[in-house]
């Protein structure tokens, strides 16, 4: 991999945290706000079922965790298990799609 | 006082005096002059210039010649650097070591030739003040002995290589610069960092390699968004 990839790399995972620490304070204080008086899961649903704004918004909640994860996998992976090499950038797309697919499904099913 | 000095695979312990203002260096010149002549150890000017006295101190990497006893406490436990290969007794093999500073072009390249003028540098110009944090460093691998991603990864190039390449992207006569971020670049250069600040913690002159490191981020972040690099 390039000396550029690898600075791309870094770039993307710092400008994917800047994104989750927005996304994830937002994720809590709604989920706390929201509970508060007991909510059953089909009364979740009607809320959020055809919200355009929510469904925008945890889809960059996905991307932010697709693109900031793997990333930081890669080091874990070169750094305590030795792993280092295409096999290991090739697993971590793999797992990066996989990231995807489960967060994209999760949103279409709360949020379409 | 009971000092154990580690001995390739074997600990070694000796007897030395207490002295007054007696250094680490001390020490190790009283066991190698009076206990046990075989004991291998480097050091040359004993004043914390010329980086050669770095050895493990009580676990925490240290310049031995400006160490006091008085500060490491009465029980001493002395083995070489970590983080490089071990020649004898107390001495690593510096190669790898300053063969990173080479590999991220840590050497000054001007443009200018003896029939030039003299270059003029404003000594409170922004570049030339990042320049002076971190000019003072005297080599002695303390901070490469205390970097835990060296330890992880053995391509790393290291707090030193990379402050002493921040002080060159920052010196407005040196013209290898986008050579250089090149260099810097990457999973063996200042990326791989995770900014733990051991080599900051350590650093025997004070410089913080971690600061300079985030200046190379930064650095190889603008050229790569503006298509320098």
């Amino acid at each position: 991999m390039s000396y550029r990839t690898q600075a791309v790399l870094w770039i993307a995972q710092r400008a994917s945290a800047a994104v989750l620490a927005l996304c994830v304070a937002v994720h809590l204080a709604t989920i706390i706000y929201a509970v508060q008086g007991g909510l059953t899961s089909a009364e979740i649903l009607e809320r959020t079922r055809g919200s355009v704004g929510w469904f925008a918004f945890y889809s960059v909640f996905v991307l932010a965790v697709t693109l900031h994860v793997p990333i930081g996998l890669r080091s874990i992976c070169s750094e305590w298990l030795r792993w280092r090499g295409p096999s290991r950038d090739v697993a971590l797309l793999l797992f990066a799609a996989l990231l995807a697919w489960a967060g994209m499904r999760a949103v279409v099913g709360v949020f379409a | 006082m009971k000092v154990r000095v580690q001995r390739g695979e074997s600990v070694q312990e000796f007897e030395v005096p207490r002295q007054p203002s007696q250094t680490v260096l001390d020490v190790v010149t009283y066991i190698q002059r009076y206990l046990d002549p075989t004991l291998a150890y480097r050091f040359a000017c004993r004043v914390g210039m010329c980086g050669s006295c770095a050895m493990t101190v009580n676990g925490v990497p240290r310049w031995t010649c400006r160490t006091h006893v008085d500060r490491v406490g009465d029980q001493l436990e002395i083995g070489p650097l970590r983080n490089l290969p071990v020649i004898r007794d107390l001495v690593v093999d510096m190669r790898e070591f300053f063969d990173k500073w080479a590999r991220a072009k840590g050497e000054f390249r001007g443009a200018r030739t003896k029939a030039d003028d003299f270059a003029k540098v404003e000594p409170q110009s922004a570049q030339r003040v990042l320049v002076d944090k971190g000019i003072e460093c005297i080599g002695c691998g303390v901070c490469y002995a205390a970097c835990d991603v060296v330890k992880w990864n053995p391509d790393y190039l290291g707090p030193a290589a990379l402050n002493r390449a921040w002080t060159l992207v920052n010196d407005v006569r040196d013209e290898r610069n986008p050579e250089r971020l090149r260099a810097v670049a990457g999973d063996a250069g200042c990326h791989a960092c995770h900014s733990h600040v051991s080599c900051t913690e350590r650093c025997p002159k004070h410089l913080s390699p971690t600061a300079a490191i985030a200046g190379l981020k930064r650095a190889v972040a603008k050229a790569v968004l503006q298509g320098d690099l």
